[in-house]
């Protein structure tokens, strides 16, 4: 990030201090087919800070994140985005979201370039050539996740890994204020999640709000200000990020927080931080 | 050379054959993308219900087409969000009531047959009229237009629905968008290549240019040269040999798809042992990696 996209974001924003929060979630319900996945779930994500959702699988973490997102309607409560309500905010070019996983469609090929530069659809004038200052943003994206040299090729070609960095390359192209990541060490080898770490890093320095969604915090757990425990849709912790003791602080250890529901088949399987595992690149 | 072109009637089909050709990849390569490779077929059925209904209220069958299948388009659209089926289910559904309705209305029609279905079938390009020519020109000029217009927005579309969502696009009018220009194609290439084989030239000639590409805009330029060349060398073939001009340009595109697979796999067998050198430390699946899936719908649409 240049000094200026810093002040820019600042002067848009006004001062930090009296900036509404991030994200404002109050009472938020989803039920698919009216099974309940979020019971009521009050969060307040104040800019600036770095927070994980944590929980099982099925615990809802991943939905409360599309819900702040809008991708999954809230069925009752409310959701307000840097102080304004979800169906009325329109500074998208603010939110950079990092799905879960690439996906490459129906086989039609695209460069690493071309997606990344898709990051920047929200401000993008149409019709018009990218800027100078355009091209820019996607090529420090690109060296920011350590790509540039991989840029002219195909995603479907890349590891599971890379493709996790084009995503997050994709999300830095538009200079967001505010990330929002999605499992984002799942399925990714150890180098490839030392590198999405310093990234992370470097966006926390910058400033950035960015809200993860884990299932363990692995290498990020110092970057963490702050830990929120997802159990059963309802909120079970929310606080200092869980610190590991004892056995568990072992490295490389698959950290399972106690509020979580360990006993069910699909509560105790914890994502193995298994050294060079890789997400299928399609399906 | 010069003696089809000699001929009125050649003139005006080899406009209307180059403009279906280079229009319909351009929203092929999007609907390709979004696995929505059968929606031309699915629309192209609905078509000849309107081709019907015009016959049948003496308007002109393109318009009633152009309504009807844009009907057809957004009604596909709803199915798929609200009854969360498979896009196949609601195309499914479309195939059987378009045809049958098509059929039924004809027999309605005084004057007409399901004789007079068969031109709209597999078309019939011989018989293109000057006014044909016009409503081809504007809507080919419209459809490209729009992919120039909301191109960057659809590749977002087309790559995840999600990732639209969270970067504020109207996805719900995206969607409509992407049919609805489908349908407008699938009128344009109707009187072409015919309804039954309309979606071969929105879909082979993307899966052709996809088995050599490595880039979104790349294959979609490289769709729309096969898709003109193939038009145009179809037509130009059933003048001088005399069979049907539709079925002559969609063999044509099939017969590039199998070259380009041949070739793709050369390019990628010596390609792929040099990527997986340079890659070699960085993971095993080098190799194997640049080869397209092989299970994509559009390779079996005809």
């Amino acid at each position: 990030m240049t000094s200026e996209t810093t002040t820019a974001r600042g002067a848009a924003a006004g001062d930090p201090a009296s900036a509404p929060p991030a994200f404002r979630v109050e009472g938020a319900v989803v039920a698919y087919d009216r099974d309940p996945v979020l019971r009521g779930v009050d969060l307040t994500v104040p800019r600036g800070q770095t927070l994980a959702i944590l929980g099982a699988n099925g615990s809802g973490k991943s939905t409360l994140m599309r819900a702040m997102l809008g991708i999954t309607p809230v069925a009752a409560g409310t959701v307000e985005v840097h102080g304004t309500p979800l169906r009325r905010f329109r500074d998208w070019n603010r939110i950079g979201y990092v799905p879960q996983r690439l996906f490459v469609g129906g086989g039609v090929p695209a460069t690493v370039r071309e997606v990344v530069a898709s990051g920047q659809i929200s401000t993008r004038r149409r019709l018009h050539r990218a800027t100078r200052e355009e091209r820019a943003a996607v090529q420090e994206a690109l060296e920011a996740v350590g790509l540039a040299d991989r840029a002219r090729a195909a995603v479907h070609e890349l590891s599971g890994g890379q493709q996790q960095r084009v995503l997050i390359a994709r999300a830095l192209a538009g200079r967001p204020d505010t990330f929002l990541m999605d499992e984002p060490m799942a399925g990714v080898d150890a180098e490839n999640q030392l590198a999405l770490a310093s990234a992370i890093a470097r966006l926390r320095e910058d400033g950035t709000t960015v809200v993860l969604v884990l299932h363990e915090t692995g290498p990020l757990e110092t970057l963490i200000e702050r830990a929120v425990v997802l159990s059963h849709g309802e909120i079970a912790h929310d606080g200092a990020a869980p610190r590991p003791t004892g056995d568990c602080a072992r490295p490389g250890h698959d950290h399972v927080h106690p509020h979580e529901d360990g006993a069910g088949p699909a509560g105790g399987v914890a994502l193995p931080m298994v050294t060079g595992a890789e997400v299928p690149r399609r399906d | 050379m010069t003696e089809m072109l000699s001929y009125d009637f050649m003139q005006r089909a080899l406009i209307a054959a180059a403009l279906v050709g280079l229009v319909a990849p351009v929203i092929g390569t999007f609907l390709v993308q979004r696995r929505l490779a059968l929606l031309g077929d699915g629309i192209g059925h609905v078509a000849l219900t309107g081709v019907a209904l015009g016959f049948l209220t003496g308007t002109s069958p393109v318009l009633s087409a152009l309504i009807v299948s844009a009907l057809g388009a957004a009604a596909i659209e709803l199915v798929r969000v609200r009854a969360r089926t498979g896009g196949d289910v609601a195309l499914a559904l479309l195939f059987y009531g378009g045809i049958a309705g098509g059929v039924l209305l004809i027999g309605l029609a005084p004057g007409a047959n399901n004789a007079t279905l068969t031109a709209f079938l597999f078309g019939s390009v011989s018989s293109v009229s000057e006014e044909d020519v016009a409503v081809v020109i504007g809507l080919a000029v419209l459809v490209v237009a729009v992919i120039a217009y909301f191109g960057r927005e659809l590749f977002v579309l087309c790559m995840d629905e999600d990732t639209a969502r969270a970067a504020g696009l109207p996805v719900r009018f995206l969607s409509l968008l992407v049919s609805i220009t489908a349908a407008v194609t699938v009128v344009i290439s109707m009187r072409v290549v015919g309804v039954l084989m309309v979606s071969a030239l929105m879909v082979v000639p993307v899966v052709a240019a996809q088995q050599l590409t490595r880039s979104f805009r790349v294959t979609a330029a490289l769709a729309v040269a096969i898709g003109v060349l193939s038009a145009v060398g179809g037509l130009s073939t059933a003048f001088y040999v005399d069979v049907a001009p539709g079925a002559a340009i969609v063999l044509l595109t099939l017969a590039v798809f199998a070259v380009a697979v041949t070739a793709g796999r050369l390019v990628r067998s010596r390609g792929g042992r040099a990527a997986g050198e340079r890659t070699a430390p960085g993971g095993g699946k080098g190799a194997a990696v640049g080869t397209m899936p092989q299970d994509e719908p559009g390779s079996v649409t005809t």
